[in-house]
């Protein structure tokens, strides 16, 4: 098995993040060519391409782009979601802060597909030494004419501008984001109306993920049909997969979509670490469930095959846990993440997720009784698709498959039954 | 989770050194709206002083244009605004998952066994502080710390004990 370096070409470069040897290693060179193509051009090559939204949900970045409104006189912005905090997901910092002139040009055609003349890219507060380099990799384009009043052979302006996080995971949903860089708390708004019709500042907005955005020049300067050489029909290119957990050679990894889970952990990250088994992966992010070793054995690294194994593909984040683990400790260690993380403003997911973190630490000081595990698993039900945005659900959905998946283990820390009194022996029969 | 809702007053106004001044004035320009600017000016604040305290928000309100009930949303919300102050050293400990799977709570343990640091405490010397966070986006080289800005990637005790003997 071998990498695909798509996006990852200039990684091992050294200084790659500076001009000069970004652009005597292919950088900026599909400028020409894009501004010498029409806009709906871009947009089409792009659907053309199949190229998916990185971010986590998988939609289709031309058909996002394709829902701005028509002969609007309000200014279009792109919001560039560089807010990476699931975890195990460290995949667009590689981009950030190895390849900053990719992610830049990538804004250049994506401004100029949808007609924007404004990013904002949001970075997460704690990147930054990453914010750092992309900072003065943007000020290196703009003194050489590449951002700016005057781009290209159209003088097509564009200025980018970088937004600091503060430490708030949900500012990763869109809408957050956008109430963020308003100047708000990150809570998500209800949807319609849709970013794209009134996103920030009420204007039309796309909102597209780091990665997305550095696969675009690829896509410009190569052309659709040779990025669906790529992966398999139902998701084409290649993405970074990050490999974390309890594997000898963790890291990120450019492979093409489509390959089977398990080969990779074991060609490219070496395996489970220390000879140890398997005991379960999480394949996209800590919101995806979980796959027993079974599972995984069958699991292909796109969307279709792991809807069908009722997971997500999510950010391609893949977790890997030894024999090791103890799945009680790991379901409270996602419970309180997503608990911290919640934005307050829907009470079942403020008020359910704290109420989950009690029962499992009564789980796992022993105290808890039958009842107490099927009440986290009646929370689950009871949280999930009754907020603004789907947070609460990143946190059920993946408590909900550790609960099914690994019962006996929660089962074996209750206490015993109490005898009960009210229950009489049958009677005998003469 | 601390309590994130209490200001901390110095007694002394608030104003920026004239190099964020400047960051100030540059920053402002690039948006549509001031408000825009309440998370870049608290940022700097706490670049300037190491936290943020009662008498910045009123100034970051006033700088802007906006009411201080609009800055002291913000600055409680986002976690990362210190809202008091933080040893010279800040040490920011992953706390989820894959630097959970790779032995997080072992340098946590140490933390609280040698330098008898819990997270949210300073040492009386004021010269480390701690703090566990969510996810930081390292886990391929987990476990991390995050000391001032700076990562440290792939710790173990042993890295630790090494790392901050050489902090002065």
């Amino acid at each position: 098995m071998q990498e695909a370096k798509i996006l990852s070409a200039k990684f091992a470069i050294k200084n790659s993040n500076k001009l000069t040897v970004a652009k005597k290693n292919g950088a900026y060179q599909t400028l020409d060519k894009l501004f010498s193509s029409k806009q709906g051009e871009v947009i089409e090559v792009v659907k053309n391409s199949g190229l998916r939204g990185r971010g986590g949900a998988g939609f289709p970045t031309g058909m996002k782009w394709s829902f701005l409104p028509k002969g609007l006189d309000k200014p279009v912005y792109l919001a560039v979601n560089a807010d990476e905090s699931e975890p195990g997901t460290f995949k667009d910092r590689y981009i950030l802060a190895l390849d900053p002139h990719l992610l830049i040009e990538g804004i250049i055609i994506a401004c100029y597909a949808i007609n924007s003349h404004d990013a904002y890219i949001y970075i997460r507060g704690e990147y930054t030494t990453q914010r750092i380099v992309l900072q003065e990799a943007i000020d290196e384009a703009y003194k050489a004419g590449l951002l700016g009043k005057k781009v290209g052979k159209q003088n097509y302006r564009i200025d980018i501008t970088i937004h600091r996080g503060g430490g708030a995971y949900i500012c990763g949903e869109e809408t957050a984001l956008l109430e963020s860089i308003e100047g708000k708390k990150g809570q998500p708004r209800s949807k319609p109306p849709f970013p794209a019709v009134e996103g920030l500042y009420a204007c039309p907005t796309i909102i597209n993920n780091v990665q997305s955005i550095a696969s675009l020049p690829w896509i410009i300067q190569n052309g659709a049909m040779a990025y669906k050489r790529y992966g398999i029909e139902s998701a084409t290119g290649t993405h970074l997969f990050g490999i974390s957990g309890h594997v000898e050679k963790p890291g990120v990894y450019e492979l093409p979509f489509g390959l089977p889970l398990l080969d990779v952990i074991n060609e490219m990250a070496g395996g489970v670490w220390k000879g140890r088994k398997l005991k379960g992966v999480i394949p996209g992010g800590s919101s995806c469930p979980i796959l027993t070793p079974e599972e995984a054995a069958t699991a292909t690294l796109d969307y279709a095959s792991m809807a069908e194994h009722k997971t997500m593909f999510g950010s391609g984040g893949i977790v890997v846990l030894d024999e090791t683990v103890s799945m009680p400790e790991l379901t409270l260690n996602l419970i309180q993440f997503y608990h911290h993380e919640s934005c307050g403003q829907c009470t079942p997911c403020r008020e359910g997720l704290g109420w989950m973190e009690k029962i499992l630490k009564k789980i796992l000081g022993g105290d808890a009784e039958t009842k107490d595990l099927n009440l986290v698993r009646e929370l689950c039900d009871n949280i999930e698709g009754k907020t603004v945005c789907v947070l609460a659900a990143a946190c059920t959905m993946p408590v909900r498959a550790l609960l099914d998946k690994y019962r006996d283990e929660f089962e074996a820390l209750l206490k015993p039954e109490p005898a009960s009194a009210t229950t009489e022996a049958p009677a005998e029969q003469e | 989770m601390s309590d994130r809702s209490k200001l901390i007053a110095t007694g002394k106004p608030f104003k920026f050194d004239k190099k964020y001044d400047t960051e100030f004035e540059r920053l402002v320009k690039r948006y549509p709206s001031r408000e825009s600017m309440i998370l870049p000016a608290l940022w700097l604040v706490q670049e300037q002083e190491g936290w943020v305290c009662e008498e910045a928000i009123g100034y970051v309100a006033d700088r802007i244009g906006t009411f201080a009930s609009k800055v002291y949303e913000v600055a409680t919300f986002y976690t990362m605004m210190n809202l008091h102050p933080v040893g010279k050293y800040h040490i920011c400990v992953c706390r989820t998952l894959s630097c959970w799977l790779r032995g997080k709570q072992e340098i946590v343990n140490y933390f609280r066994d040698e330098l008898n640091l819990t997270p949210g405490k300073t040492t009386e010397d004021k010269k480390f502080s701690l703090e566990e966070v969510e996810c930081l986006g390292h886990c391929g080289s987990a476990p991390v710390l995050q000391i001032n800005g700076e990562f440290y990637e792939n710790m173990d005790v042993d890295k630790v004990k090494k790392l901050l003997a050489t902090f002065k």
